[in-house]
């Protein structure tokens, strides 16, 4: 299952998506995001409720802001959650 | 001092209102559960007997959700019969959902929006697109009502029914009208440029003062929200069927538009489509008010 | 040597008069639906200021929302319009040439922009979002009653940190009434609003980097609430210089001043 958690402005688009068929519940990117933006929940979509990753919602309103600082307009830029992510569960849609 | 109240017009203020759908005898009944909404526009209360919907209400949020909670719900039971004690189960949804304190579980809107759109539409159903008071959501399932994909949209007022409501504030046409205002236009005006509420409130009043009618500037305001709300439902795309579910799939210029827009038109509602998320949360409730009675 | 530097902005139209690198004469009035209109009143208020003429003024240059509406049009007849990222940068640098990062925030849209030697190297724009810009300030102005001159001594008051939830102006609106039920004070909510549009236009600056010497110019820069959030957000001091709102049009003033060189 796909789950975009951000929103969209009259600025853009602003998603984390996380795939839970190819989420194994490691936690690494929870730990990588040096703003603590992520957390594990437990999939409520599924019958067996594996804990997936998931945007906290605090931030689900403000992930643009949330995820600013590591997208720098000049450099390299080098997402920790995307890095720390093994199966590539985890992306962002800008 | 005598003081004169003058009553300005509420545009934005839809009716409230409650319904008994069937006259089915409640009290031969295995299964008495209730779905309870809270939305941070709206709340809706579905009521269920072994499955079927009995009675609902839908009413304003207000200010604090518990109170709300209880209320909407009694409303549904009123001249029913019922009281809130013959519940067997209550699962509460909906963005306010640990504020119904009566609910014995809460579950996330989403599923509670894929399984009642199934119960209002019918099992074909395979991409849900909810417009509610305060968030946009677009929901993939398949054939069984689970969740393949969705995406939750709840910070920006541009494609909700809070958008809606300042507009209908903005030109003085009643929301429930609005819609039906969008569409008595000749030609299609091009959406207004700004998605944002608050500019385009600024963009339509200009649009007024040179002269465009209330219809037009209607027109322009819902062809960039149906625009916008496109956008979302191509991230996790279209699969027929495809339904509309929230208080906003009562707009028909927000549906029309959606449906030449995709070129897909969606399901009709057997009824009332703001119920959706109650209705999920009243079945959710009955599942498992038998596996608890199962287990005994 | 005279130039001016016209800024056609979302809600202002500024104009800042240039005479052999000192200024003589500045002008501002809300923008109206017809753009050279506003700005030619504007134009023509400062022209009067500083005794001078049309035909005196050897070059100018518009820069802002609205500054193609000027160029080539009388009475302003600009030669030229410029993006006001540029006209931000050489403004700044002009009054503060130790510059490194200029925060840029009007009525409509919030700018971050990296310069070095007065040149833009990086930049990053808020825009289309009234959350992100001074329309978030005025519309929680309205919602609190109270003048949007008021917002920025009122939160300096407050001595409390409340959080708002909303992001979206229309809903942090209903929020604002929902807290003033709550009985929080006035001075508590105008700081939670400071707060707010701060670290949504300091996480945007952060993608530029922050980095000494940092100035604060814009409209919004006028108000004396957004400055402390601000240095919190990204700890690092921020010098507001004087007529902030200004900067940009003088910007587009020395640039008309280099370009006619």
């Amino acid at each position: 299952m796909r789950a975009h958690y951000g929103y969209k402005n009259g600025s853009g688009d602003y998603f984390i998506i996380v795939d839970t068929d190819k989420c194994n519940g490691c936690g690494k990117c929870v730990e990588a995001c040096p703003f603590r933006v992520l957390e594990m929940v437990p999939n409520e979509f599924d019958i067996e409720s594996n804990p997936m990753a998931a945007v906290k919602e605090e931030h689900r309103k403000k992930i643009k802001y949330s995820c600013a600082p590591c997208k720098p307009v000049a450099g390299v830029r080098e997402l920790p959650c995307v890095l720390a992510c093994q199966p590539k569960a985890i992306e962002h849609s800008w | 001092m005598a003081q004169t109240e003058v009553k300005t017009q509420e545009y934005w203020r839809w009716p409230e209102y409650r319904q008994t759908v069937s006259n089915v005898d409640w009290s031969n009944a295995k299964a008495i559960t209730a779905g309870v909404d809270i939305g941070s526009v709206g709340s809706k209360a579905a009521v269920l007997v072994d499955g079927e919907l009995y009675a609902f209400a839908a009413m304003r949020t207000g200010g604090v959700s518990e109170a709300t909670a209880v209320k909407v719900t009694s409303w549904a039971l009123e001249g029913t019969g019922l009281e809130m004690g013959k519940l067997h189960y209550v699962v509460g949804t909906g963005y306010g959902r640990v504020n119904v304190p009566f609910a014995k579980k809460t579950i996330t809107e989403i599923a509670c929006h894929a399984r009642g759109a199934h119960y209002i539409y019918g099992p074909t159903v395979r991409t849900v697109l909810d417009i509610g008071g305060q968030d946009c959501k677009a929901i993939r399932c398949d054939d069984k009502g689970k969740v393949v994909s969705f995406l939750m949209n709840d910070k920006c007022a541009a494609g909700t029914g809070r958008g809606l409501e300042v507009f209908a504030d903005l030109i003085s046409v009643l929301i429930q009208e609005l819609g039906k205002v969008s569409l008595n236009v000749d030609q299609e005006p091009p959406p207004v440029s700004n998605t944002c509420v608050i500019f385009a409130k600024a963009e339509s009043l200009a649009l007024l003062r040179q002269g465009w009618t209330k219809e037009k500037v209607a027109a322009a305001y819902h062809a960039a929200m149906a625009d916008r709300i496109v956008d979302l439902l191509n991230r996790v795309g279209i699969e027929k069927d495809f339904v509309i579910t929230g208080g906003v799939a009562k707009n028909t210029g927000i549906v029309t538009r959606l449906e030449k827009i995709l070129k897909t038109k969606p399901l009709e509602p057997k009824m009332d489509p703001i119920l959706a998320g109650a209705l999920g949360a009243g079945l959710f409730a009955r599942a498992l008010y038998e596996k608890e009675q199962g287990l005994r | 040597m005279i130039t001016a530097g016209v800024d056609v902005g979302a809600k202002y139209a500024k104009v800042v008069v240039l005479r052999d690198g000192q200024v003589v004469a500045r002008a501002k009035a809300l923008v109206g639906f017809d753009l050279l209109k506003s700005a030619a009143e504007v134009f023509e208020v400062a022209l009067k200021d500083a005794g001078l003429s049309r035909g005196d003024i050897q070059r100018v240059v518009s820069t802002g929302m609205g500054r193609n509406a000027v160029v080539q049009k009388p009475p302003i007849s600009a030669e030229e319009a410029v993006s006001e990222v540029v006209s931000a940068a050489a403004g700044a640098y002009n009054v503060v040439p130790t510059v490194k990062t200029v925060i840029d925030v009007g009525a409509e849209e919030g700018r971050g922009i990296k310069v070095e030697a007065g040149k833009v190297k990086d930049f990053v724009i808020n825009e289309r979002c009234a959350a992100g810009a001074g329309t978030f300030i005025e519309a929680m102005a309205r919602a609190l009653e109270v003048k949007v001159e008021d917002m920025g001594p009122l939160s300096l008051k407050s001595m409390n940190t409340i959080p708002m939830n909303a992001q979206c102006c229309v809903f942090a609106e209903s929020e604002v009434v929902s807290l003033i039920h709550s009985k929080i004070s006035k001075e508590d909510i105008s700081k939670a609003i400071h707060d707010a549009i701060a670290g949504r236009i300091s996480s945007m600056v952060l993608r530029v980097g922050v980095e000494k010497d940092v100035v604060l110019i814009g409209g919004v820069a006028l108000d004396p609430g957004f400055k402390p959030p601000l240095e919190k957000e990204l700890k690092a001091n921020i010098i507001v210089p004087e007529y902030p709102e200004y900067v940009s049009s003088l910007g587009a003033a020395v640039m008309a001043a280099g370009l006619a060189r």
